[in-house]
Parts: C-alpha cells; sequence; structure tokens
C-alpha cells in the first residue's frame, strides 16, 4: 500500500495576483497566490496577527472580521476575493483604545485565554450594530458561530448585554 | 428581569462571608484580568502570531492508517519542490531514536520503522515557505504495510492482540507482552464480609468516551538555533520546565543552552503539559541552522492529544437505610500509543474511585491499556471524571431500589471533615465540609420542589486529588519608586494566574496594582516552577509570591535599620507596612529611605516544596483535594431525546477566593466543558484507527446555545486550603461529576438509565424506545 503524492498541479497556480482592500480605513495592496485565504492574507501579509486562525473551514469564528461592515469567517473568504472590499479587523475597532465592549467584556470576566475573544468581540460588534437591544436569546444565537473553549459564554452574554445598555444611555 | 449571569453573580455575592484578608486590599475583589486589554484588542501574541524573519516552515507527513510499518520513504520529488530546504526521515536522526517522555521514555522525535497511531508523523519537510513545505509534504511517497492494529479496549486485551509496544522497550517489567502498561491496585476492609451484611447489590459496567482538548489555540513550536550551539524554543506549553529538560536531555545540551518561551497557551487543559513535537523542531533547527516553525491544524492538534477513554465495571453494595458497605471497581482506560502521562492519569484517577464516600470494603483494580490512538495526556479533571461517572451513578441506582432520593443518599454516606475516605496504608481524609457545598448545590436547585412533568432533576459530587508534590520558586523585585517586578514561572492559559500574582504583592507590599507587573514564560530569566496542572498554582506559586514579599520586607526592615541607624528590634514589618519608632511607614516610602540616594531595589526569594512519600501510590498525599457538587434540572423532549438544562448549580469548596470573577469563569468554564463530555463530545474512529469525526465541522463541543438556561456557580468559602489566605486549587472541581448529575436527571425525567457517554439525543430516544414500546407504537 502506498501513501502517494499527488503532484502539486497548482504550483504554476500559484503565480502572486495583486489585491487592493481597505483594512481598517488604510488601503492595502497584496500580492498574493490565489488559494491565500483573507484570514492568512491579514495575518501574513497585510501584518495584523489580532484575527485568528483555529479550524480554517468556517466553524469556530476565530477568524471573524467584517467585510463591508458584515461578520464573515475570513477563513471561507479568498484575499483575491476581497479586492475593491472594506475589512474590518479586531485591531480596528480598537484603534483608539479599547472599545465599550472591550471593556465590558474584561469586566464581566468574560477573558479567559483570550484566543477567541478577537472573534467574539467582532461578531458582538456586529450584532449590537444591527440590533442595538438583544436579548439573551438573540444574542446566544447571534454568537453561536463562536466557539470558546474556556467557554466563558455566561460572561460574554453578559458583556453584550452591558454594552448595550450602555450605548441606550448614550 | 435579571439575566442568569447577573444572577450567577448575586447568588455568589450572597454566598458565604466576605473573603477579605486585608479589608483594604486587593485579595478578595473581583480584580479584573491582567494583560486583559491586550487580549480583547487582538494585540496578545499567541505562538503564531510571532514573527521570525527568515524562518523556515515546516509541515509533517503522515499516513493514511493508525497502525503499519513503514518500508520505505522517496523524498525524491519533495525535494525538488521549489523552496525545500530539508526532508527529514527517521533515517536522518540519531540511532537509535531518541526517545522521551514523562512516566515512559517511549516516544520517538519521529516514527522509526513503525506508525502507531493515526496522524503520528513519519517524516518532515523543512521549506522556505508553508505553501513549499506543504507541497512538498504531499510529494513525499510513504511506502508501507498496514498492520491489525489495536483501537478498542476488547482490541487490545484480546488474546495474540498487536502489541502496540515492542516488548523491549520494557525490559523485564511483568506485563512487557500484552497492551497494558501499569495497573493499579488500591484495597481496604472486606469486600466479601461486606457483602454478607448487604441488602442491595448493584452492578453495572459504564462507559466514558474518548474526547480531545480542541483548544481553540491549535498551538505549534517555533526552534530557533543560537549562536552558542543551543537553542531558543517557542511553545505555548504549560510546563516551560520540563520542556527545557526534555530538549535538553534529547539533545545532550545542558540546561543553560535550551532557553524556553512559553507565550500564553490559548488554552491549554492539560493538553499542553507535556513535550509532543517540540523535540523534532529542535532536531530540524539544529539540522538546518535555521528557525523552524510549526504551526498546527486543529486536526493536527486532535491527533496530538486527548483524554483517556473509560470502561467501568462496578459492584456496590448498600444496606436497608442507604449506607454504602461495600465498592468493587474494574476500570479499564484507554490510553494510547505512547505513555505520556496516562498511567498517572489512571493511577490518580483510580486512586478516588471510591469518592469521598465512607465505604468500608473497597477494591480498586485498574489498567492503563495502550491501543493504536492519540496518546492520551493530562485533561482537566485528571481521570476523576472517568470514574465519578460510574460511581455516581451507582450511588442513584442504589438509591431508586432502596427508594431514598439522590441526595438523602450523598448525605448518609459523605464523609465529614477529617474523615478517611480512602482507607489502609495510603489513607486519605476530607480537608474541606464537603456536606455545604452539597447542601448548597441542594438549595440553589431548588431540590424537593416539584417539577412540571419531562423534567427532572439530579444531584452529584466529586472529588480530585490536587499535587502530591511540587516545587515552585519566585523572584520579587521591589524598584525604588514603590512599584514592584514579580517572575513567575506559571503558564497563563486563562486561569488568571498572573492577576492572582499582582493582587498578592499588591497587597503584600503596598504597591499600587497598576504598578506591579509579572514576568513570566521564559525559563532563561524566570525561576523554576515544576509545572501548571493540577489546579496547583494559586497554591504553590502563590504560596512563593508570597513568600517573596515576605523576604523583601525583610530586607526592607534590615537595609531602613543600616540606613537610619534605628536598631532592628526596634522595627517590625507587616503586610505592606513597615513599624517604627515613631509609627508606620508604608512600605514603598520606607523602602525608598532605606535605599537612598543611591537608589537600587530588593529582591525578596520565595519558594513552595512540597516533598512526595516515597511509599505512596500517588507518590504522596495531595495537597488538597478538589470537592464539586453540581445539581442539574433537564427537560427530556421525549420525541427527539433532546435535552434542554433548565438549571445547572455547581459549587465549589474553594477555601478562600482569591479572586471571585476568575472563580466564577474557571467555574462556568469546566462546567460546559463538563456538559460537552456528558452531552455531545466523542472520538470515533473507523477499521483503520482513524478518527473519523477529525475537525470542527464532525466534533462538537458546547457552543453559545447548549448553555443552561440558568448557569449558578457558587462557592463554599472555609479559609481552609493550604494556599495563601486559605485558598484551595479551583479549576477542575466544576466538570468532575457533571455527567453523573446529567445521567441521575435524564433518569429522573424520562425513566431511562444510561451507563454510556455522551448522552446524546439519539441514545436517549433510543433508550426511552426501549423502556416504552408503547411510545413507539403510539408514532
Ligand atoms: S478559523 Fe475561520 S471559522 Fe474557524
Ligand atoms: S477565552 Fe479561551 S477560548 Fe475563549
Amino acid at each position: 500500500m502506498t501513501s502517494t503524492a499527488r503532484v502539486p498541479d497548482h504550483l504554476d497556480a500559484d503565480e502572486l495576483q495583486t489585491v487592493t482592500l481597505t483594512v481598517n480605513g488604510s488601503e492595502r495592496t497584496v500580492a498574493v497566490p490565489t488559494h491565500r485565504t483573507l484570514l492568512d492574507g491579514l495575518r501574513e501579509e497585510v501584518g495584523l496577527p489580532g484575527t485568528k486562525s483555529c479550524c480554517a473551514e468556517g466553524e469556530c469564528g476565530a477568524c471573524t472580521v467584517l467585510l463591508d461592515g458584515r461578520a464573515v469567517n475570513s477563513c471561507l473568504v479568498l484575499c483575491v476575493e476581497a479586492e475593491g472590499h472594506e475589512v474590518t479587523t479586531v485591531e480596528g475597532l480598537s484603534a483608539d483604545g479599547l472599545t465599550d465592549l472591550q471593556e465590558e467584556f474584561l469586566n464581566a470576566g468574560a477573558v479567559q485565554c483570550g484566543f477567541c475573544i478577537p472573534g467574539q468581540v467582532v461578531s458582538a460588534e456586529y450584532l449590537l450594530r444591527t440590533n442595538p437591544d438583544p436579548d439573551e436569546v438573540q444574542i446566544r444565537e447571534a454568537l453561536s458561530g463562536n466557539l470558546c473553549r474556556c467557554a466563558g459564554y455566561q460572561r460574554i452574554v453578559r458583556a453584550v448585554q452591558a454594552t448595550a445598555a450602555r450605548r441606550s444611555e448614550r | 428581569m435579571t439575566t442568569a449571569p447577573e444572577r450567577a453573580i448575586d447568588q455568589r455575592d450572597a454566598l458565604g462571608e466576605p473573603s477579605d484578608p486585608y479589608p483594604q486590599g486587593q485579595v478578595g475583589r473581583p480584580v479584573l484580568r491582567y494583560g486583559g486589554g491586550d487580549r480583547t484588542s487582538g494585540a496578545q501574541r499567541f505562538v503564531a502570531d510571532l514573527r521570525f524573519p527568515g524562518s523556515l516552515q515546516v509541515a509533517l507527513v503522515t499516513v493514511p492508517v493508525g497502525c503499519a510499518d513503514v518500508l520505505g520513504i522517496d523524498v525524491t520529488a519533495a525535494r525538488a519542490v521549489p523552496g525545500v530546504v530539508d526532508v527529514v526521515t527517521a533515517a536522518d536522526l540519531p540511532s537509535p531514536m531518541p526517545r522521551f517522555g514523562v512516566s515512559h521514555t517511549d516516544r520517538p522525535v519521529l516514527a522509526d520503522g513503525r506508525v502507531n497511531y493515526h496522524g503520528e508523523p513519519v517524516a518532515a519537510v523543512v521549506a522556505e515557505t508553508l505553501d513549499a513545505a506543504q507541497a512538498a509534504a504531499r510529494a513525499v511517497h510513504v511506502d508501507f504495510r498496514e498492520l491489525p492494529g489495536v483501537y478498542t479496549l476488547d482490541d487490545a486485551l484480546a488474546p495474540g492482540a498487536h502489541r502496540v509496544q515492542e516488548p523491549s522497550l520494557r525490559p523485564g517489567h511483568a506485563l512487557a507482552d500484552s497492551n497494558v502498561l501499569e495497573e493499579a491496585h488500591y484495597a481496604w476492609g472486606d469486600v466479601e464480609a461486606e457483602e454478607a451484611r448487604t441488602e442491595v447489590v448493584v452492578e453495572e459496567t459504564y462507559t466514558f468516551p474518548m474526547v480531545t482538548h480542541f483548544p481553540i489555540e491549535p498551538g505549534g513550536t517555533v526552534a530557533v538555533p543560537t549562536d552558542s550551539g543551543g537553542l531558543d524554543v517557542y511553545s505555548p506549553v504549560q510546563h516551560p520546565y520540563l520542556l527545557q529538560r526534555t530538549l535538553a536531555s534529547v539533545l545532550g545540551l545542558p540546561l543553560n543552552q535550551v532557553r524556553v518561551f512559553a507565550p500564553d497557551p490559548g488554552g491549554g487543559f492539560g493538553g499542553k503539559q507535556n513535550p509532543k513535537l517540540e523535540p523534532l523542531l529542535a532536531f530540524l533547527a539544529l539540522r538546518t541552522r535555521r528557525t523552524c516553525r510549526l504551526v498546527l491544524s486543529l486536526e493536527e492538534t486532535f491527533q496530538s492529544m486527548r483524554r483517556a477513554g473509560c470502561r467501568i465495571a462496578a459492584r456496590t453494595g448498600f444496606t436497608a437505610d442507604g449506607a454504602l458497605t461495600f465498592h468493587s471497581v474494574e476500570a479499564d482506560f484507554l490510553i494510547g500509543a505512547y505513555a505520556d502521562v496516562a498511567p498517572r492519569v489512571m493511577g490518580k484517577g483510580s486512586y478516588v474511585a471510591a469518592g469521598p464516600y465512607r465505604i468500608p470494603g473497597v477494591r480498586i483494580d485498574a489498567r492503563a491499556v495502550m491501543t493504536n490512538t492519540t496518546p492520551s495526556t493530562a485533561f482537566r479533571g485528571f481521570g476523576s471524571p472517568q470514574v465519578s461517572w460510574a460511581l455516581e451513578s451507582q450511588l442513584d441506582a442504589g438509591a431508586r431500589r432502596l427508594g431514598l432520593d439522590g441526595l438523602e443518599i450523598r448525605r448518609r454516606n459523605l464523609v465529614a471533615k477529617g474523615e478517611a475516605f480512602v482507607r489502609g496504608e495510603s489513607a486519605a481524609t476530607a480537608d474541606g465540609e464537603w456536606q455545604q457545598s452539597l447542601d448548597k448545590a441542594a438549595e440553589l436547585i431548588g431540590w424537593g420542589t416539584p417539577l412540571p412533568p419531562g423534567r427532572g432533576r439530579g444531584i452529584a459530587v466529586g472529588i480530585k486529588p490536587g499535587a502530591t508534590s511540587g516545587l515552585s520558586q519566585s523572584l520579587v523585585r521591589l524598584l525604588a519608586d514603590g512599584s514592584a517586578i514579580v517572575y513567575a514561572g506559571t503558564s497563563d492559559m486563562g486561569q488568571g494566574a498572573r492577576t492572582l500574582w499582582q493582587q498578592i504583592v499588591a497587597d503584600e507590599l503596598g504597591a499600587p496594582l497598576e504598578q506591579v507587573s509579572v514576568v513570566s514564560g521564559d525559563t532563561g530569566t524566570v525561576p523554576f516552577d515544576l509545572q501548571t496542572s493540577a489546579s496547583r498554582s494559586t497554591v504553590f506559586m502563590g504560596s512563593a509570591v508570597l513568600e517573596a514579599c515576605k523576604d523583601v520586607r525583610r530586607r526592607v526592615l534590615d537595609l531602613y535599620a543600616e540606613s537610619t541607624g534605628v536598631p532592628p528590634e526596634q522595627l517590625g514589618e507587616r503586610p505592606g507596612v513597615l513599624v517604627t519608632p515613631d509609627g508606620e511607614l508604608a512600605l514603598p516610602e520606607a523602602a525608598r529611605v532605606a535605599l537612598g540616594s543611591l537608589r537600587g531595589e530588593f529582591i525578596g526569594q520565595g519558594t513552595r516544596r512540597l516533598r512526595g512519600k516515597g511509599k505512596h501510590p500517588l507518590g504522596g498525599d495531595a495537597a488538597f483535594y478538589e470537592f464539586n457538587a453540581t445539581a442539574i434540572e433537564v427537560e427530556v423532549d421525549r420525541e427527539t431525546g433532546e435535552l434542554l438544562l433548565t438549571r445547572h448549580v455547581t459549587v465549589s469548596d474553594v477555601g478562600t477566593e482569591l479572586n471571585p470573577l476568575q472563580v466564577v469563569s474557571q467555574d462556568e468554564g469546566a462546567a460546559i466543558m463538563g456538559l460537552g463530555h456528558s452531552q455531545m463530545e466523542q472520538l470515533l474512529l473507523d477499521e483503520h484507527g482513524r478518527i473519523r469525526n477529525l475537525g470542527a465541522l464532525d466534533y462538537r463541543i458546547p457552543t453559545f446555545k447548549d448553555v443552561p438556561v440558568e448557569l449558578v456557580s457558587a462557592a463554599v468559602e472555609n479559609h481552609d486550603g493550604p494556599g495563601p489566605y486559605g485558598s484551595k486549587g479551583i479549576s477542575e472541581g466544576a466538570l468532575l461529576c457533571t455527567a453523573g448529575a446529567l445521567g441521575a436527571a435524564v433518569a429522573d425525567a424520562a425513566g431511562v438509565v444510561i451507563r454510556d457517554l455522551p448522552l446524546t439525543p439519539e441514545r436517549v430516544w433510543t433508550a426511552i424506545q426501549a423502556a416504552c414500546p408503547e411510545e413507539q407504537d403510539a408514532q
């Protein structure tokens, strides 16, 4: 029995493509092979490692970014697909210091190892922008694609609720 | 309406006495996580986020079966891939193949002619880019012959079964020619005599699945050769000093030539304790003289860590009024292809197989059985959840036969503080008022109050021995301006260890909290710590930090005397304060005066050592026991078998909460992790020993939607632990007996008893159908 080499037929397809996109408000141009995901492009080419990689197949939410304002799993988007689009990463959310949401994550004790947290913060921010006053069921639903093995789920719900309350007072 | 999370905090506030050892101090307060800002903003650097310009990327080559002889490896095509620097097989490593391991030196750096589990690397490719490394790894041609590997306990224990381990690796060992790596036996009293006075005997068999840690950070390793012939290794490990020692011994280098940097693990749960692929990376870096980097995929992480599955056959006796008379247990732990720390998981887990109960006759026979599967390792709970599942289920079975309820039978059998629950030579006695946790859990779940139809409740307790030996060393520097730096080698993987050191130093030295920083994760600058495991850090490293602070205070006193001419016997010190004949001085001020115009600093050293006992089967008495009581209320959907957890209460005996917010986080997290192995998680293998549900798509862990409607975490504080201010370890308690509580709740709600975890909808539905055929007819 043998485990064979599928000879990499895509080596030629590794030709670099130039992609121009807006990341956290600034225009960035990167040269990437077509198979490069937006996640890897952001981490390796743009130099923003705040967005995390875990499952690389759209199941864990660690890689969540905003693409034209909508939360997406950046491991499921190709870099070349982001040409001309606007991407916001966790670094972009906190460019001027911690946001109210990030502060509430800390206050609630939602942050343990922290590896899932950038993705959680981006997903929660997206939720609050689309539904400023979510109830507990809506929060659980909206964040159900973001796994946390430290399982700070209940703390995160509390953080989102506290942020919603803070924002409604403004 | 208050939400469930708010209630959890409210409950906690209402429970017990305030725990502030110093009313104005930081200890006992919900101080926010040290480094938390970076963890929310994305600035925290995990190992995969570190940049090493000019580094080489590594990809691993495996074969698609769990057990095989490697007949040949052709690397020609791989070497031809542009950008490839090296392709390394066993033939390129020293002969005999270097091996390592914490309990047995059995694990090869690379598979040496024999693949023993699916995912074990047979070769590694090193290339200028990850794309090239991965392409070349696919181009490595491995010729292999599949062997009849053993993947289940029955396979492994069958006569004539394939031997996972070469008998020559255990020369002279009585079990060498079997798949049983080690056994543990504990016994006290006279089981046969006890049986004679027994009213009810329950005899059943239980299974606990293999589950994987699934840290959200898959992890990885970077090895950097140094100019002096040594290595800097970056790996998110729980035990940096163990990794340092392992690498030094495998490479034949002195310890000072191996420097381990341990970036904070993005979740560990035991899976990141022991060395795995680091020795391979070390050899690659020394061969290529270049920095070598391997970042694991989640699939590769699944293939490098898991919890031991377990099958437990138990016979348990009760008197007519529900007193336990005997308990006899045969527990087979399904460990993997290499020992790792699994024999200790088996030995330590089975040590508490009779639980925290008063049982006159006990016999426990446990085995660690090797199979051609991912080496199992430490995993939160360390063998206790497995044995607890069987024991707690046996208690409920006895209670049902006797017409008692789950709370009452536990009340009648639970030991009191100071009473032995393990008897005989290696006896262990209760070190807490454990019945308080049981009563609190019962109160918080509303035990005995009426329930709507379709709902049921269960309650269970669990214990786990803490560390049985240990050594933590710490340095604390009090700087001239009153700020302080703590050096403590505990890995902060989410439990929040650094926050506690900050709190302790702030109180002991009178420094503002935000002016205390912590250095960890570098064996080159931070003193020795044995390990970050067994919920030991608060007790061990916490005590070392506390001692270092006391050392600083003594040094401040001495130098103050010298600098001012006040005789030392007229001076005194206590936390945050130097007492002088003219009154009290804040310690930073006293330090400033003592240091004078040359400034400088004070350096305090602290050590906490627990020596083992040679004769003790665990290597020593546990420093403390984690005790937890969990109560669950569940609604069972009889049509689908789905479980809706309406309320889940966990109460842990914590001694003293040094940081209540972090205790809640750890406790809730453990509770939900416990629901994972109780309700949904299990690694499934195919007939070739491959993990069928390899990856996040098919292996489900709890999500936001799986959190109980109400999850309440509470604590009992009696300030009776061996750690600073009476604290105990707390990080594992809430998953020890989750399964037992859930199983009992399902039995109460649906009238079916299930003895195999996890309690998936399919299993629950099938059990309901089998118990009530009329429901089947009605459909
Ligand atoms: S890494 Fe993208 S969803 Fe998991
Ligand atoms: S905080 Fe650790 S995975 Fe979420």
